[in-house]
């Protein structure tokens, strides 16, 4: 499976998911820099988090025009699998290619830390790995990563299994206090209606060797290498 | 000509920045200040454009960058 790492001015995460993609999981990998919008030799793009252009005007809000990321609904279209983390989430959804919009967190601060998520939606191709009400581990890092949508959209969300990650306490309750940035609904990370997108604010790159404190952002690539290498057919445990 | 864009979180939209300044505010003595909203003004000087064109031009701006529609509104304001 072929990865494919965009850079853009700012971008901070590119190294770390070009070390794990090729160094832990020994797949083939190679940044692509933000003007490209030649696509078709990747299987899966990775937007890495950072602050693009700034994070200007708002974050993720010019990324979210460049070529490459105008070239993505061609890309999936055509069967291509997009992962955005962190900023990758933010472009996503400024990108529309995700509903909803990431604010300021609501503590106004930036916050640097673990976080547990639920699992809510172990039938995609990214989290096929992982077990419905699986609590995975992973940190965030991130001064805008409160997702808020209208109510028509959340119900929507809701309705067609859209929401795959929540903020969860280490027992898999999605409490108020274990919510790190005000999210709607605690929500973490979504999908598109096609199941082809996931954007997720915390770091499954920095979740991916035991010296790092855990290895659950691992199961992401494990389910798409499942699900793409052996086409539809991987096992669930 | 010059437009203004002034950009404004939605109507019933958190703003928690806002809120923050608006208690800096009572802290200094401003307790008659019952809500604060931060937005933004986007300045812009263009060439080779006039009348409702212009307008209609800033507004496609509005529309593919300058405003996202989940969360924020704006108003344009042609300053001749």
């Amino acid at each position: 499976m072929n990865f494919g790492v965009v850079v853009f001015p700012g971008t901070w995460s590119d190294c770390d998911f070009h070390y794990v993609i090729g160094e832990v999981l020994h797949q083939p990998v190679r940044y692509v820099w933000h003007r490209d919008s030649q696509l078709a030799d990747f299987d899966c793009l990775i937007l890495p988090g950072g602050f693009s252009y700034g994070d200007y005007l708002r974050a993720g809000a010019v990324a979210g025009r460049s070529p490459v990321v105008e070239a993505l609904p061609e890309f999936v279209a055509k069967g291509g699998m997009v992962l955005g983390s962190c900023n990758g989430f933010q472009i996503l959804c400024e990108s529309k290619l995700l509903p909803g919009a990431l604010m300021r967190n609501e503590c106004l601060q930036y916050r640097c830390q673990s976080t547990f998520l639920r699992v809510e939606n172990a039938e995609t191709p990214f989290t096929r790995a992982m077990r419905p009400g699986q609590v995975l581990k992973m940190p965030i890092s991130h001064g805008e990563g409160k997702f808020y949508a209208d109510a028509e959209t959340l119900r929507r969300l809701r309705d067609q299994k859209q929401i795959v990650f929540r903020y969860s306490s280490e027992d898999g309750r999605a409490v108020k206090d274990a919510n790190p940035n005000g999210s709607l609904d605690n929500i973490a990370g979504l999908i598109n209606e096609e199941g082809t997108v996931l954007g997720l604010m915390p770091h499954p790159e920095r979740a991916s060797e035991n010296a790092m404190g855990g290895t659950d952002g691992l199961l992401i690539f494990h389910s798409l290498l499942g699900s793409l290498v052996e086409d539809g057919s991987f096992l669930k445990r | 000509m010059k437009a203004r864009v002034l950009v404004r979180l939605k109507p019933g939209i958190l703003d928690v920045q806002g809120a923050s300044v608006q208690r800096a505010l009572q802290g200094l003595g401003f307790g008659e200040v019952q809500e604060l909203r931060v937005g933004k003004v986007l300045d812009l000087e263009l060439e080779g454009v006039s009348g409702d064109s212009a307008r209609h031009r800033v507004e496609e701006m509005c529309a593919r960058l300058l405003t996202n529609p989940v969360i924020e509104d704006y108003t344009v304001e042609m300053l001749g």
